[in-house]
């Protein structure tokens, strides 16, 4: 029996724990068998695994991955790479300062990896330029939580959702985002039906499932609500004065205005008794919580909607206690860990800022740092910003696809080709950001690392290893600090393992914090290899060893100077964009169930690439009807950034005047399929997180002359080369594409066979409709069919699933050869026999049928009816030996 | 039952059209106010046998017993005198009497002629030869088989459907059998120039050879025939040479008799010559400028010829549209209308190389023109019935190359 490794889901914020069990391994078969199960220990999940958690089985493979260190293209030894590195950024400090070195790093790093490049970048090299993709995540949701609360502090915790008794969900699709917790609510609205939720969406998400109300309300109006709603509080007399008084200071500045349901409902576009309705609620019931996620942060006044929630918190005291609070949820499985190591540009370490000198000399003590930055560095757009500026030379990304997450993606991807000095460390070779690499550093991966994460309620967890790094991959922490040596810096960065590293943070933490500070792992500072290993997940702050926290400000008390939360006058603002006749959709962006990010790991697993298949844009009918927009239709998006095609959903769901992309395609899975290519440049001034749930965009159908798939068998080792629309999704045993195309293609054998390399080798059956652009192949080795293409004037195409399932089987029959090209079973079993009449192939099951059916008696009437028996004649004998038979049957 | 009026048929020729006539005569007779007293006179001296399964005769797939299909036996049972082995010479319209090769005098009402066709004979030197032959007669498969008993070299001349058939009968005879046609690609009438080559290269397989854009010009030997020479001055071998380069209508004793003939007896919708009491039915006939050298139209002509002569009222014969298939065991094709299409047509078309099938099928405006069916033909009849009916198939169209089974409407 293999051993069952206990470690976490790499994917969203919940932070599920997964039970491993590691079964078979066979490089060459490119075979990696786990067993994958929910943990029934851990605290986030309970056992329970979403759609994504199953499939991580599916995504660990040999193919694809980046197994070797390159530099300029070429394969070279970690030495020589890392030497690469340390003199390239060497150069650039000497030359232009630190300041014109920057990492860009990810909220998939562990928290040691993430402290080991937070620490050489701030304390040796002496700048801040480290920011990381969780600025395009949660930086909103920092920034509103560390202006009331004086820190970065997640109130709540996982249980309290199930035991509030109003549960908000607003600017998250947490059945698909978040699906574990989505599940958790779920069951807890079952066994407390007296619970209410509320979801306010723009969109009718599939988390409007278990609602009680939506709230529609329109694009980025979000503060106007929760400003409103503080104003309604206030107006009914609800607000809890002690509370104000004594726990909070600001009060006074909050500008509380006359305010009417009526004019808000208008502002908002919602129905102004539901507003009422869920207005009521929220005043008469005590435990609720405020679950918000992008919808929220991903504005350009998106600190201010986050401090708009939380204020309707403060007014009425419903914080520290059970089942009630703001609860920012984040994206990523280890932003929170990011956010706890200083991992953004604005923040220092340990939940420890620049502005605070006390605290910045702190830090250099502890660190013993060489080159302590002394002030916030580039923001992620600012950084992209001073890369095409010239000031930032030399940048390091790691695990992270920024020319594709990126706003204004297409413009990003230029600046970054623009950059003297781009290293990427990544475990996957072809990125649309590793495409840009002058070094390429192969990193290890989920299965490889080793180490921890946080997830949305502050509970590290272990995610530890139960496979050997493949080829030369190794451990960002150890990439990080080999490189540091490189520039100087043995002795501080002459880690041995990832224990070492957690020892130091959770020391950094404790260093004069003494209660100062929310982030505190004081009771882990001395924490064994051993018992780092078997470390139990555990909600910080740790203050005593095996003592987590379950609650924060349970005594009222907070981390400012006056230990009182702070209210935010928050004057909403409608996104920086609007629409306009030339633009006048507003873009929305976000993600799918079953994928993650840029999809370079779920984007491998067949059975999370088959829910949705390629981008698409959901529409509402209206707007269908007006624009001449069919479903299915690929459409054309523009903004004044950029454009891409994505295929046509048209769903009431969607609001009027809207339009919903997925945010995951690149240029690895989809041909201009990049949302973010369109998405404005416009971010918060407090968080400098982008406004990617508003961008003016206008709408056109996109007209190929052609729409086809192709499914290719990943054994016949073959690929498409693409020069028109595609789409790419793993189905298994195979690759399946969408294509389309403007070009008009006349000889279709040939345009396949310089796009499919090989098939011209292979037995191959082929259909085409000289005039309608019709033209299927199929390809087959040893009876088993290796791949098909299906090509048609317009998107009415066949099934794709029939012949899915023929490239699941290891060899096709006869009659589902003879099917092929039409793409499905005919459904008539029907076995015509032996041919009897061969000048029309009549076959005897057919005349026997025939004569029982009909009640045919010469075989004249059979010639009749059949046809058989009347050209040559010479079957004529045996038609009537068949009438005989049948006859005789028959008495 | 009224008094029926009888009187006398001569019917010219036992063969398959003039035969298939009878049987309708007999079976609509009751209903006809006139009874017959049915002669027939043919030329070939048996009784009426399928002549288009000489070729499994020739291939030793099957007896000449096999293929009969009215014995004499048959025509005694039937109150039908036969007179086999006999042909008429003359006619006398105005008195209505037909004279016999042996003298042999007959009176008539009405006359039915269906003389068939003979084989058309290149006109090159040395075609008197023996071991010359031309391949429609029973007589003809059963001096070939002889031949190849004690010869090795046969050359079939003409890659029709009848030179192919023969060249396979041959080949299975066990001679070694080289086909020399005047086109590029062999059944260029009815196949299109893919399964031509698809066919081509199965009969290679069998181990025929083929010379392709040759014209023959001698046929030379001294006792007997030696050699085939073609007008480039290039010679192969031959025992025996099978000219199948296409058939003439026999109007012979049509025309001594002085009745209208072009390529063929002229007829009517109803098979009437222009002379009310002479009719004709099957090759020998010409039908709105068409002659057919098929069974098929035929068939069709005899069930209105036969209604015609009985005096019953019967839908006109408009003329016939035709298939091809070939008699050649292992292979199966269908071929009908225009195959090759043209510019205002469209064409689609199912490959599989591999296992040898290739069907094409040909439409304009939405309705099939042609068909070019080879490897599998399954859904011929279907096919033949949409483009015989110009059935419009625009709701099928993506479809129906893959069968009738893949139509909901069209499956039984
Ligand atoms: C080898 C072979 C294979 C064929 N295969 C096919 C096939 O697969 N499919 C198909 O549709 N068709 C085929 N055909 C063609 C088909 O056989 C003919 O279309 C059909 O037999 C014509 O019938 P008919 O009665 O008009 O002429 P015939 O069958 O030729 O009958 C005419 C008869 O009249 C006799 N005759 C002529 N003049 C006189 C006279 N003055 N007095 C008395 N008798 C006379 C002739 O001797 C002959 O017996 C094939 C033909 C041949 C030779
Ligand atoms: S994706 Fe999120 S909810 Fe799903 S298993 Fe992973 S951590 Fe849990």
């Amino acid at each position: 029996m293999t051993s069952v490794v206990k470690t976490t889901c790499p994917y969203c914020g919940v932070g599920c724990g997964v039970d491993v069990a590691p079964l078979d391994e066979n490089k060459t078969k490119n075979i990696i068998n786990i067993a994958v199960e929910g943990d029934k220990s851990h605290p986030a999940n309970l056992g329970r695994l979403c759609s994504k958690g199953s499939a991580l089985g599916e995504t660990i493979r040999y193919d694809g991955r980046l197994l070797q260190a390159k530099v300029k293209g070429e394969v070279v030894e970690w030495d020589k790479a890392l030497d690469a590195v340390a003199d390239g950024f060497e150069n650039v400090i000497a030359e232009h300062g630190p300041d014109a070195v920057a990492f860009y790093v990810s909220g998939q790093l562990l928290t040691e990896d993430y402290y080991v490049a937070n620490k050489l970048m701030k304390g040796f090299i002496g700048s801040a330029n480290i920011d990381t993709n969780s600025r395009l995540c949660m930086s909103s949701a920092v920034a509103g939580y560390k202006r009331a609360f004086g820190s970065d502090t997640v109130p709540c915790n996982y249980e309290d959702i199930e035991t509030c008794d109003l549960f908000i969900i607003t600017g998250s699709n947490m059945a698909w985002t978040h699906p574990v917790l989505f599940q958790r609510l779920r069951q807890a609205k079952l066994d407390r039906p007296h619970m209410k939720v509320v979801v306010i969406d723009p969109r009718r998400t599939a988390s409007c499932d278990i609602a009680d109300l939506h709230l529609p309300l329109a694009s980025g109006t979000d503060a106007y609500l929760f400003t409103g709603l503080l104003a309604y509080l206030k107006g009914n007399g609800a607000l809890n004065q002690d509370f104000i008084d004594q726990c909070t200071e600001n009060f006074s500045d909050v500008d509380i205005a006359d305010f009417s349901i009526a004019a808000l409902a208008n502002d908002c576009a919602l129905d102004a008794d539901d507003l009422e309705l869920f207005f009521s609620w929220f005043l008469q019931i005590e435990r609720s919580i405020t679950f918000y996620c992008m919808g929220i942060n991903q504005s350009s006044s998106g600190s201010d909607k986050a401090n708009a929630i939380i204020n309707t918190y403060l007014a009425t005291g419903r914080i520290g206690k059970p089942g009630m609070g703001p609860f920012s949820i984040t994206g990523q499985p280890n932003a929170m860990g990011g956010r706890e190591v200083g991992g953004l540009a604005n923040q220092l370490a340990a939940h420890m800022d620049f502005a605070n000198v006390e605290q910045r000399s702190d830090v250099e003590t502890f660190w013993s740092a060489k080159n302590m930055a002394i002030a916030d560095g580039l923001k992620a757009i600012d950084l992209f910003e001073a890369i095409d500026a010239g000031k930032v030379k030399a940048i390091w990304i790691m695990a992270t696809n920024p020319i594709v997450s990126l706003p204004d993606a297409d413009r990003m991807r230029q600046i970054l080709k623009k950059c003297e000095l781009v290293v990427v460390s990544e475990c996957m070779e072809n990125t649309d950001t590793t495409a840009c690499a002058d070094i390429l550093l192969p990193a290890t991966t989920w299965g490889e690392k080793d180490g921890t994460v946080t997830n949305s309620e502050r509970r590290i967890s272990r995610q530890r290893a139960f496979r050997a790094a493949p080829g030369e991959a190794r451990n960002d922490w150890w990439i990080i600090s080999e490189v540091a040596k490189r520039l100087g810096y043995n002795d501080e960065f002459n880690y041995t393992c990832s224990a070492d590293i957690f020892r130091e943070h959770a020391a950094l933490s404790a260093y004069k914090n003494n209660g100062k500070r929310d982030f505190d792992l004081s009771g882990m500072v001395d924490i064994s290899n051993a018992e780092y290993d078997a470390l139990q997940p555990i909600q910080w702050p740790v203050k005593k060893a095996g003592q987590g926290t379950a609650r924060m400000f349970t005594d009222g008390k907070f981390f400012t100077p006056s230990s009182k939360a702070r209210f935010i006058n928050v004057s909403p603002r409608k996104p920086k964009n609007k629409v306009n006749d030339e633009y006048p959709f507003i873009l929305n962006t976000g993600r799918v169930r079953d994928h993650w990010h840029t999809m370079t790991r779920t984007g491998l697993a067949p059975r999370l690439s088959k829910h949705i298949i390629e981008p698409f844009a959901e529409i509402h009918p209206y707007d269908a009807e007006k624009f001449s927009l069919k479903q299915g239709q690929l459409l054309e998006i523009n903004s004044h950034w950029g454009s891409m095609l994505a295929r046509a959903s048209i769903t009431a769901e969607q609001q009027k005047g809207n339009v919903f992309v997925p945010m995951h395609w690149n240029d690895q899975f989809s041909y201009r399929g990049r949302a973010d290519a369109l998405v404005n440049p416009v971010v918060d001034p407090v968080s400098g997180q982008p406004e990617y749930k508003h961008t003016p965009v206008s709408i056109k159908a996109w007209q190929p002359s052609w729409y086809g798939f192709v499914l290719l068998r990943h054994e016949a080792g073959i690929g498409l080369t693409h020069d028109s629309y595609w789409s790419k999704a793993n189905g298994g045993q195979f690759i399946r594409y969408e294509i389309a195309g403007t070009d008009a293609v006349d000889d279709w054998k040939k345009w396949l066979n310089d796009r499919i390399s090989g098939t011209d080798k292979m037995d191959g059956l082929f259909y085409n409709d000289t005039k309608k652009s019709y033209y299927r192949a199929a390809y087959v080795q040893n009876n088993k069919l290796m791949a098909c293409v299906f090509i048609a004037p317009s998107i009415d195409l066949p099934s794709r699933n029939w012949l899915a399932g023929l490239l699941a089987k290891d060899s096709i029959t006869v009659k589902e050869r003879k099917s092929l090209l039409a793409g499905r079973d005919s459904g008539n079993n029907f076995d015509p026999g032996e041919t009897i009449c061969s000048c029309f192939a009549v076959g005897e099951n057919t005349i026997r049928h025939a004569i029982k059916t009909k009640g045919l008696t010469t075989p004249k009437d059979i010639g009749k009816c059949l046809k058989a028996g009347t050209n040559c004649g010479s079957c004529i004998p045996e038609l009537q030996k068949l009438i005989a038979q049948e006859k005789a049957g028959l008495t | 039952m009224s008094y029926k009026e009888k009187q006398k048929l001569l019917v010219v020729g036992n063969g398959m059209a003039a035969m298939r006539t009878i049987e309708h005569i007999l079976s609509y007779q009751e209903a006809a106010s006139t009874n017959f007293d049915i002669t027939v006179v043919g030329a070939e001296p048996h009784g009426n046998y399928n002549r288009i399964m000489l070729s499994p005769v020739l291939a030793g797939e099957k007896h000449f017993s096999d293929i009969m299909l009215h014995t004499h036996e048959w025509y005694q049972n039937n109150n039908i005198t036969l007179l086999a082995g006999k042909r008429v010479e003359q006619l006398d319209r105005a008195e209505k009497i037909a004279t016999l090769d042996d003298g042999l005098v007959l009176h008539y009402d009405k006359l039915l002629l269906a003389t068939g066709s003979d084989p058309f004979i290149i006109p090159v030197t040395g075609k008197e030869l023996p071991g010359v032959l031309s391949y429609r007669t029973i007589e003809d498969v059963e001096e070939m088989q002889s031949i190849a008993k004690q010869h090795k070299h046969a050359v079939v001349i003409g890659a029709g459907v009848l030179g192919l058939e023969a060249a396979f009968g041959l080949q299975q005879q066990g001679m070694q059998v080289s086909v020399v046609h005047n086109a590029a690609t062999i059944m260029n009438r009815q196949l299109d120039e893919k399964a031509a080559c698809m066919l081509q290269q199965h009969l290679e397989g069998l181990g025929i050879t083929f010379h392709l854009e040759k014209n023959s010009a001698a046929c030379e030997g001294v006792e007997r025939v030696e050699k085939l020479v073609f007008s480039d001055g290039e010679a192969i071998a031959a025992d025996l040479v099978v000219m199948a380069v296409g058939v003439r209508a026999n109007t012979l004793l049509a025309e001594k008799s002085g009745l209208a003939c072009e390529r063929g007896i002229v007829v009517d919708d109803y098979l009437c010559t222009d002379d009310d009491n002479v009719y004709a039915v099957g090759e020998c006939v010409q039908h709105r400028g068409a002659t057919y050298g098929l069974v098929a139209p035929l068939f069709e002509q005899a069930v209105v010829c036969a209604k015609n002569i009985l005096g019953l009222s019967t839908e006109p014969y408009l003329g016939s549209q035709l298939y091809t298939s070939l008699k050649v065991t292992g292979v199966n094709l269908y071929s009908a209308g225009d195959f090759n299409g043209d510019e205002s047509s469209e064409s689609i078309i199912y490959d599989d190389p591999a296992n040898q099938v290739y069907k094409k099928i040909v439409i304009n405006n939405n309705r099939i023109i042609g068909l070019n069916l080879y490897g599998d033909i399954s859904d011929a009849v279907w096919y033949q019935d949409l483009y015989q009916q110009k059935k419009d198939i625009s709701g099928m169209r993506e479809d129906m190359i893959f069968g009738k089974a893949f139509i909901a409407d069209e499956a039984a």
